[in-house]
């Protein structure tokens, strides 16, 4: 008999476990994976001091020598790891945020997360003075408050999608202004280590903001996959949600809740680095050919995202320490653009 | 002004408590503008109860608070001797299938994912698809004749087909309640036969209890087997079986539609005839009916 459904079923015997698998999705992964793999032995093993491969395993399993454990373990490793884990932090918020507005411009760089974020940051800079670490706890609690006023104002009456998104935008224009602002009333010294902020880089990142980044998405990742059948199941609108029995309100409280965390905690450990977090479930969507944009697909493509973007402007312009941000809005911007091309002409059946 | 249809208002008689699903007392609002008050209805089990009248009488409101879709001010709706507040939403959802006005097929989806994601209130995060998820999924299918089209894609399909697929996803759900908010909407006479059939069979060869709001008055009396006649402001006018309560009276009484009503030649059911335009401005002047949309 013909299957029903599309995709691959594995069951136990039993059926004590039975898995749905889609496999083009599941082939999309594995190719990421492969590709991100290939970006980090090239992050790691190029550079002004070039190392073997088993140089870097040496370094990374605690048997190197002097030079390449300081290289790997202290320049390039926490670097790379920063890139790779802000980079999924920020895909999986995108991916979180576009399916509950079903809107593909509800992403948090649009709606004012990271400019929130970086509101924050900018009045611990700038006002309080405070250090590396009070800067991200102030980039957190901007992002915090900037989603609460959004929900504040677009949830109180109903939750519409893109009532959602105007308010987003709006707001992030008033951070905006604001961040100007604060910035003309500075200091030269703390304008100047303000706009550094701002630029959103993984330079000079080190092991605590890994291990930020890598709690955050530990925590908050698997939180977010429980909820994504339920955020699945939201696609077919609130009303035919809760008639098959998904807690639409508690589930969509949780998946706010962790899409604003990722992208706090990802700015609070690299800046405001705008695009990752709109494109990356963008790409992800297209390549799967899915209906809304896969967790762990946004994910890995974040991470693949801002790792290659991050080994190219190393390698292109090694003294000219751009931000990150530049570059993956050149790879993913582009790269966006030629799926939407291709995807017009041939069958708009995905748009 | 004592009406006509109050002598058969079943609203006095409190509801009999030994229906698998009734309301009591209920007062239905959106933010502030209160609906309905003091509503209280009863679905017979077993029946194909349709909700009936004016647009922007709480049809749909009402069909809503019976599937907890919208929380009552006051009173409560039962279902299976409980308030059917305090179930858990999957638990609701195991016992009583909705399909709403407004539902989105998300783009790119195909027939067959579709009417599985009813299977949703039976799966759990590592028991995803069993195969009773497959053969419930492939029987609902057939049911509504949409099984050969399961590898479609929503998108393509006519609003005739797509309301079957709707149907097949909430039928998936095993529920033996099904409420339906209008499910003729959008679709020409034919398929709106075609859907009204559909459901007069699961109602009669599945013995499930079938609630649904529907707009014309002759399809309702036709496949209904219990009415419930709603007035402007949510009061219920009538409720019982067509054959017994539907009056010109009634009609004209609830509806402002001066008429007659005479046996439907193919069934024998009520069938509402509206008066000549010029017999009904000599009667009382021009009759305003407004078409507007329907909460």
């Amino acid at each position: 008999m013909n299957p029903v459904i599309t995709g691959r079923v594995l069951r136990t015997r039993r059926e004590t476990l039975s898995l749905r698998v889609d496999g083009r999705t599941f082939t999309v992964c594995v190719v990421t994976v492969l590709a991100l793999l290939a970006v980090m032995t090239v992050t790691l093993t190029t550079g002004e001091y070039p190392l073997s491969v088993g140089e870097v395993l040496g370094a990374v399993t605690g048997a190197g020598e002097g030079a390449a454990d300081f290289i790997v373990n202290t320049l390039r490793m926490p670097r790379l790891l920063t890139a790779v884990l802000v980079g999924a932090a920020l895909a999986a918020s995108g991916a979180i945020l576009q399916g509950l507005t079903r809107n593909s411009l509800g992403s948090p760089d649009i709606i004012g997360f990271n400019n929130g974020a970086a509101t924050g940051a900018l009045t611990v800079i700038i006002v309080v003075g405070g250090s590396m670490y009070q800067v991200a706890i102030g980039a957190l609690l901007g992002a915090v408050i900037t989603a609460l006023l959004i929900y504040l104002f677009s949830f109180t009456r109903g939750v519409q999608g893109f009532r959602f998104v105007l308010i987003g935008i709006g707001l992030n224009a008033l951070a905006l202004a604001v961040n100007s602002y604060l910035i003309t009333r500075a200091n030269l010294y703390d304008a100047l280590s303000a706009q550094a902020w701002l630029l959103g880089s993984v330079n000079g990142r080190g092991w605590e903001h890994v291990t930020a980044a890598a709690l955050a998405l530990a925590v908050l990742l698997p939180l977010a996959l429980y909820h994504s059948r339920a955020l699945a199941m939201m696609e077919l609108g609130d009303d035919s949600a809760k008639a098959l029995g998904v807690g639409v309100q508690r589930s969509r409280a949780v998946l706010i809740v962790t899409s604003v965390l990722l992208a706090a905690f990802a700015t609070a450990a690299a800046g405001p680095i705008a695009f990752v977090a709109l494109a990356a479930p963008q790409l992800a969507r297209r390549l799967t050919r899915s209906s809304s944009p896969g967790l762990v697909s946004s994910a890995l493509m974040g991470a693949l995202l801002l790792a290659a973007g991050d080994l190219l402007i190393q390698r292109m312009f090694p003294t000219a320490q751009l931000p990150v941000g530049t570059a993956t809005g050149c790879l993913g911007g582009l790269y966006l653009i030629w799926l939407l091309a291709s995807e017009w002409r041939g069958k708009a059946r995905y748009a | 002004m004592p009406s006509p249809g109050d002598a058969i208002a079943s609203r006095a008689e409190s509801p009999k408590k030994q229906t698998r699903l009734y309301a009591e007392d209920l007062t239905l609002a959106y933010e502030q503008a209160v609906v309905a008050t003091d509503l209280s209805v009863e679905i017979p089990d077993g029946s194909f109860t349709v909700i009936i009248g004016p647009n922007a009488c709480g049809k749909s409101t009402l069909l809503k608070a019976l599937a907890r879709m919208l929380k009552p001010k006051t009173g409560g709706v039962h279902l299976d001797g409980k308030l059917i507040s305090s179930y858990r939403s999957r638990e609701v959802a195991r016992r009583l299938g909705l399909l709403p006005q407004t539902s989105i097929a998300p783009s790119g989806i195909t027939v067959g994912d579709l009417v599985a994601r009813g299977r949703y209130p039976h799966q759990k995060l590592l028991r995803q698809w069993s195969s009773e998820d497959e053969a419930v999924v492939t029987e609902s299918m057939k049911l509504t004749g949409v099984l050969e089209l399961s590898g479609r894609l929503v998108d393509e399909l006519s609003g005739g087909q797509r309301q079957r697929v709707w149907l097949a996803m909430v039928l998936a759900q095993q529920t033996s309640i099904l409420l339906l908010d209008e499910p003729t909407t959008f679709l020409d006479i034919a398929h709106q036969v075609e859907v009204l059939d559909l459901c007069a069979d699961l109602h009669e060869d599945k013995q499930h209890t079938l609630v649904a709001v529907l707009h014309d008055l002759n399809q309702a009396c036709r496949y209904g087997t219990h009415l419930i006649v709603m007035r402007p402001g949510g009061e219920i006018a009538a409720q019982g079986n067509p054959s017994e309560i539907i009056t010109a009276e009634l009609v004209e009484d609830v509806f402002g539609l001066p008429c007659r009503v005479i046996d439907d030649p193919e069934t024998g059911t009520p069938l509402i005839v509206p008066n000549a335009r010029k017999k009904r401005s000599e009667d009382d002047g021009p009759v305003a009916v407004h078409e507007h949309a329907t909460l």
